[in-house]
């Protein structure tokens, strides 16, 4: 049995299976009878829990089965195609896939451990995990989509998921925020759509790898670099880069704490910067032109810097936290448009410490809001001395993404500046060796204002949170403290270096997949 | 909303049965005939939102009609699922027609598809059901 499909098929008939379960428990509190008419079992308030964290850690069971197996094409429905032309939807798993489909699982699972105690909070738990995991399915899908517009369906799923848990808390606050979220999704799906469509009045087929073939016989033209363009607009919105972010600190910092840690930790990921890539390096074949490229660094660096000074001024915690990552999705962007192995390399190593250290941080002030009911950094303080496991595990996360040795964060950071010197981009490096010092300004701010210093007369009675959240918060700062190693040469050609060559083929995909 | 005139009930209350059968028939005729789950589940949905139009929202908002939407639609999805996960189960592919396909234009035939199409159009009817009558209630909550 192949095991690709499930990836999708997993989360999916979960969402659907939650609200039926939900109905039997919904009649037995109006009418004090059960439904005869529901055969499933027993509801209890812990169902919807039980049955997301399963399907979550089967979720990260099966993408730690699928590291190293090489590229798997799946041909959905066995529709195998004609003369050498590919007819059905083809799921393709390759080394850049597993990667993202090892950070989206392994976050969402975190995640809807978190969730547990964290959820309770709101009223609605099992309406949050079917969203939820339609979030997951949806990003599955991205990631392992080789159809362009398969790949858009699915990013359509994981989009609307997301919008509507932006607004879950349904206060004012919130509603603008997914509304906001919503309009820009929105303009960002139009541009994308817009892409695909002139892609395949272009080429006559929307399987990526076909796609891919027939862009190398025809060289690039004018219509491919539109599409580059339209691509960057609207992948470049979804993963908020800067001149696209105005929505995300506003629909970050709204949504549930574990819901900002998956949309700051993978969403933007998954279907922004990730989509971004593979489209333009292994469909479009964009990876050797310059221009392209050269939009993607000095994007990477508005984007870098900009996010960085605006999250120094930041009190929301939150609201930072949203800020920060506009700034190290600029990390990301800027080593992807370096286009050398080495940035590829930092760019992937980044992205995936990113969405550790980011979650956490936002699984930390989940637990501070948890905690005290408060996201005003100027009127925490001390909280360290009532909330240990918080405090010191964002002291870990803060101190990881402000790149200081020996955790994660420095190695990625270090392997963008040393690409960036390598490919000659020295004011470049010059500025992310700058933005880097900033990053550590502001994170260290939060720990000040937050952690340390006096404990505030109004949290003395403040309590650490619940097992489960610190479990989940403990295993992350344990990725942050220990994720280094995966650059060790062993590990590193297990996971690392295949999606890096995965990226480095470029246009040599259309023939891996194709089998020619 | 108290409804329209006893003339407008009584023509909603006759014609809405036959719309509902009308939706029926292009769901399971969707392998044969143009149409399918999808206009079918639309044209059912659009019986009973016919019915509310004409007796008034009150009667549509109460809380147990959503819930028993909403659970019609998430039956409807996962039927399709079901039917799909059937075929990695048994055959190793997802959505693979296990089912004997038969004759052409018969009824019977096609395999998984026609069942797959009631999975679509209970799916569609109910969440469009839902979704009216989820508006139905937030404009009652206003009033308040």
């Amino acid at each position: 049995m192949n095991l690709i499909p499930l990836f999708i098929a997993l989360p999916l008939g979960a969402a659907f299976l939650l609200p039926i379960l939900r109905y039997r428990n919904f009649d037995k509190q109006k009418t004090g009878q059960a439904n005869p008419a529901v055969i499933l079992g027993k509801w209890s308030k812990r169902t919807p829990d039980i049955v997301a964290n399963l399907i979550n850690l089967t979720l990260l069971v099966l993408s730690l089965m699928v590291i190293n197996r090489g590229m798997l094409v799946y041909k959905m429905g066995g529709w195998e195609p004609f003369k050498g032309i590919p007819i059905g939807i083809y799921l393709v798993l390759d080394g850049l896939s597993v990667l993202m489909l090892l950070i989206i699982n392994s976050i969402g699972f975190l995640a809807a451990l978190y969730s547990v105690n964290y959820m309770e909070k709101y009223t609605d738990k099992t309406r949050y995990y079917t969203l939820f995991l339609l979030l997951i399915a949806g990003m599955n899908g991205v990631v392992l989509s080789g159809d362009m517009f398969n790949l858009f369906v699915f990013l359509e799923v994981a989009a609307i998921a997301s919008y509507a848990l932006v607004a879950f808390g349904t206060e004012a606050e919130e509603l603008e925020a997914a509304f906001k979220y919503q309009v820009m999704g929105t303009v960002a799906s139009g541009f994308i759509l817009l892409g695909i469509a002139l892609l395949y009045s272009f080429s006559g087929t929307l399987n990526m790898a076909d796609i891919a073939r027939i862009i190398n016989q025809q060289g690039i033209q004018g219509t491919v670099l539109f599409v580059g363009a339209l691509f960057i607009m609207g992948f470049g919105l979804k993963a908020a880069i800067m001149p696209f972010h105005a929505w995300l600190p506003d629909a970050h910092p709204s949504a549930p704490a574990p819901v900002s840690a998956m949309l700051s930790g993978v969403l933007i990921k998954a279907i922004g910067v990730y989509a971004l890539v593979r489209i333009l390096f292994n469909v479009l074949g964009l990876g050797e032109t310059k221009s392209i490229l050269y939009i993607l660094m000095v994007l990477g660096i508005i984007s870098m810097v900009a996010g960085a000074l605006l999250a120094l001024g930041q009190r929301d915690f939150k609201r930072l936290l949203a800020y920060s990552s506009i700034s190290q999705i600029g990390y990301i962007v800027f080593a992807f448009g370096l286009g050398t192995p080495l940035g590829f390399l930092g760019g992937l190593f980044h992205l995936l410490n990113h969405a550790t250290f980011k979650s956490l941080l936002f699984l930390n002030s989940g637990a501070i809001v948890y905690a005290t009911e408060n996201r005003d950094l100027e009127k925490m303080g001390g909280l360290l001395e009532r909330m240990p496991v918080t405090g010191t595990t964002a002291t870990i996360a803060s101190m990881s993404i402000a790149g200081v040795p020996p955790l994660s964060g420095f190695w990625s950071k270090l392997i963008i500046i040393m690409a960036a010197i390598q490919a000659e981009q020295f004011i470049f490096a010059l500025i992310a060796v700058l933005i880097s010092i900033i990053t550590l300004a502001y994170y260290l701010k939060v720990q000040r204002l937050a952690f340390f210093g006096k404990l505030g007369q109004a949290w003395k009675k403040t309590k650490e949170v619940p097992g489960l959240m610190c479990a989940s918060m403990i295993i992350l700062s344990l990725l942050c403290l220990g994720l280094g190693i995966l650059l060790l040469p062993g590990i590193k050609s297990m996971i690392l270096d295949p999606a890096v060559e995965v990226l480095k083929n470029g246009a040599q995909y259309a023939n891996l997949i194709l089998g020619e | 909303m108290k409804g329209m005139t006893l003339i407008v009930k009584t023509i909603a209350r006759l014609i809405s049965g036959l719309i509902f059968l009308y939706g029926i028939y292009i769901v399971l005729h969707g392998h044969l005939t143009p149409g399918g789950g999808f206009a079918g589940g639309i044209i059912i949905a659009g019986a009973f939102v016919l019915l509310i139009l004409s007796e008034g929202s009150k009667k549509a908002s109460s809380e147990i009609k959503k819930q028993r939407a909403s659970v019609g639609e998430s039956s409807g999805i996962f039927i399709f699922w079901l039917l799909a996960m059937l075929g990695l189960f048994t055959g190793s592919l997802f959505f693979l027609n296990l089912l004997p396909k038969g004759k052409a234009y018969h009824l019977f035939s096609a395999g998984i598809i026609p069942l797959c199409n009631i999975g679509i159009g209970l799916e569609v009817g109910a969440a469009l059901f839902a979704i009216f009558i989820t508006l139905a209630v937030l404009k009652t909550g206003e009033k308040k």
